[in-house]
């Protein structure tokens, strides 16, 4: 069912099968001359419809799309297939077309040993931003993850410190790289300046600061024989006499 | 948590009217004791106002005596959102944002750019604007190691290669200066070209450097190569394995350090990069001192590929001869009523891209910088994303430098080659 919807959104041209390739910019190997890939032929035998379609692009470049079910499987056995080692995680990112369309949630694979580059894609409903985080494969993917939280509102499950990181930890304004979210932001440009004002101090320091097993209210820098500075949260700004 | 504490006599000196005695009711005068001093981890800033952090970096680390026991990044300070503006500039204007992100090697941003662009448009450019584009990103590598080099000499506590490296830099700024106009923000590259033909003498001004900048490189050497501070503070300090190095995505210099031989000119070329003879450099160890050996050789090869680019720069157009996306001659649009339409759309809407998306990777200073354009048709982009080298290699930071000394942290962050425009983007 989902799996028609996304066709139904498709986006690019040369889906499976019909894969012109252009030789263009310069750069293409020779699987891609034949319009075929030796990773997505393994992968059509191995996983069967997982694989949703395949798609040539510029070319020479191959993308998947498999679904939000089992897309940590197929990059896992991307990874540590011995025919195809995908060991190098270039990217991860997102893509919003925006019009409530599928948010693409897109990974750029590449084999060092073997020197083959694959991208793989994910639709999300926009409505259920949720897709396994892949930072057990990849660590790089621990960053990448953040920022597509932080610019796309995507939920990566599992991830070890999901927050955001070019934003401020306290940003209310949404998720800036989402199609529905204006160039300047949502908050008038006096309630931005009133919130950027009114930040303390304790606003730049977030729970994961303070190590595990520590409460996260509690700045550690104890007062010598005292008893630890609580920070200041939102409901306790009313009480401080 | 460890709990370190101290125990040692102080010796009471009554005569100085001083009271040594502890207040929570310790042993009587005379007995010399004091209670145990209890040691917390201490957390410290370093940065975002630090000039070892290399821009507005913030690192919280967390300390034990002088280990560093964790260490948290901050990064975003500089964040202004280049990719959601980009979204609302057309493909020629958005070449203006990418030299501001790594305004370190600008070229190097440009030139990927358009080369992104120009593959999902299927846009092949002249012979000669391959070699200029070549002979600009090398000389950018270039100029943006000595950069590294500089403030890596700054933080290893030698002053002198500092100056030397930015008397080479300002070298490179003149000539980006006699290029496009500007000496950091050069916006060099449109697409399906470059903005202008190389100026007379350019070129020379170029060979002129490349031979200088030799003579600079073996004059630092001498002075770091075998120092044994610049040895003490960097070897077998933030060692990273060649299968960490790769599962984190280090990139560029960083990586190869670690041994591997990653180069994204030898593994996947673009601009006939196989057909000039240059060696790409592997370290063994994964320390700083690595990255520091792999980068002094990168310049001496890029030097190297100056100097075969300049040999072959052909002449001809720099401009493809294509209507889609170069504005015609002055004389044609005058005269022909094809161009003039075409210089009008081109004018009024800006390059329009046909739907469709790109991957383009280059080797950049920092690593692999790759360019992700997706077009829906149109003169904007649907999503114009940059692969940040820095980024990703400085996500790696915790893990070089927790249970060192805080002294390593200044050294591994320079060994890194970080730039914060380009992390925050």
């Amino acid at each position: 069912m989902r799996g028609e919807d996304r066709m139904s959104d498709e986006m690019t041209t040369n889906s499976e099968g019909g894969g012109e390739a252009v030789t263009a910019g310069g750069r293409a190997t020779p699987d891609a001359a034949e319009g075929v890939h030796p990773s997505v032929s393994a992968l059509r035998d191995s996983f069967g419809d997982a694989v949703l379609r395949h798609e040539v692009v510029a070319g020479d470049e191959h993308v998947v799309f498999v679904g939000e079910e089992n897309s940590f499987e197929i990059l896992r056995w991307l990874r540590d297939e011995p025919d195809h080692l995908y060991n190098f995680l270039s990217d991860v990112t997102a893509v919003d077309y925006g019009e409530g369309r599928p948010i693409q949630v897109v990974y750029q694979l590449y084999s060092i040993p073997h020197r083959h580059a694959l991208r793989v894609k994910v639709e999300l409903p926009v409505s259920d931003l949720e897709i396994d985080s892949v930072v057990p494969l990849w660590q790089c993917a621990n960053w990448l993850e953040r920022e597509v939280y932080d610019m796309f509102g995507v939920n990566f499950r599992g991830h070890p410190d999901l927050r955001r990181i070019l934003m401020p930890a306290n940003y209310a304004e949404g998720h800036p790289l989402r199609k529905d979210f204006p160039l300047r932001g949502r908050f008038s440009r006096a309630e931005q300046t009133r919130r950027a004002l009114a930040q303390e101090p304790e606003d730049h320091y977030v729970g994961t600061d303070f190590g595990p097993g520590r409460d996260p209210q509690v700045v550690p820098w104890p007062e010598i024989g005292g008893e630890p500075v609580p920070v200041r949260s939102p409901d306790s700004a009313e009480d401080e006499s | 948590m460890s709990r370190r504490s101290v125990e040692y006599e102080v010796k009471q000196r009554p005569e100085l009217g001083v009271d040594f005695r502890p207040l929570d009711g310790g042993p009587p005068a005379g007995v010399s004791a004091e209670p145990l001093l209890d040691s917390e981890n201490m957390l410290i800033n370093l940065g975002p106002q630090h000039p070892a952090t290399h821009g507005v970096l913030r690192l919280v680390l967390e300390l034990d005596g002088e280990t560093v026991v964790r260490c948290i990044p901050h990064i975003g300070y500089l964040h202004s959102s280049f990719e959601k503006l980009g979204e609302y500039r057309t493909w020629n204007q958005i070449v203006t944002l990418t030299d501001r992100m790594d305004y370190l090697a600008p070229l190097i941003y440009n030139c990927a750019y358009v080369m992104a662009v120009e593959k999902m448009m299927g846009v092949e450019v002249t012979e000669r604007c391959k070699v200029t584009r070549v002979i600009m990103m090398e000389l950018d590598r270039i100029f943006s190691h000595l950069l590294w080099l500089g403030t890596w000499a700054i933080d290893v506590g030698a002053f002198t290669p500092f100056l030397y490296s930015f008397q080479e830099r300002e070298k490179v700024y003149r000539l980006h200066e006699a290029y496009t106009g500007a000496r950091i923000t050069t916006s060099a590259t449109r697409v399906g070209g470059m903005m202008a033909d190389l100026p007379q003498g350019w070129a020379e001004g170029v060979r002129e450097f490349a031979v200088g900048v030799i003579e600079t490189l073996d004059e630092v050497e001498a002075l770091l190569s075998t120092h044994a501070i610049h040895l003490g503070r960097t070897q077998d300090v933030g060692v990273i394995s060649a299968e960490d190095a790769i599962n984190c995505g280090f990139s560029g210099p960083n990586l190869r350090a670690s041994g591997v031989p990653y180069d994204l000119r030898k593994d996947r070329p673009y601009y006939d990069y196989e057909t000039y003879d240059f060696e790409v450099p592997i370290g063994e160890n994964g320390d700083c001192y690595d990255r520091y050996l792999v980068r002094m050789e990168e310049m001496r090869q890029s030097v190297r590929i100056l100097h075969q680019a300049l040999d072959r720069l052909p002449d001809g157009p720099m401009d493809v001869d294509d209507p889609r996306v170069v504005l015609p001659t002055k004389t044609d649009l005058m005269n022909d009523m094809a161009s003039m339409i075409h210089h009008f759309k081109l004018v009024m809407e800006g390059v329009k891209a046909p739907p469709g998306e790109s991957y383009f990777a280059v080797e950049g200073s920092k690593g692999e910088l790759g360019m992700y354009v997706v077009s829906a048709g149109g003169s904007k982009p649907i999503r114009w994303r940059v692969r940040p080298p820095s980024f990703v290699n400085l996500s790696v930071i915790p893990k070089l430098v927790e249970g060192g000394l805080l002294a390593d942290v200044i050294m591994v962050n320079a060994s890194l080659d970080i730039v914060l425009g380009e992390i925050d983007r």
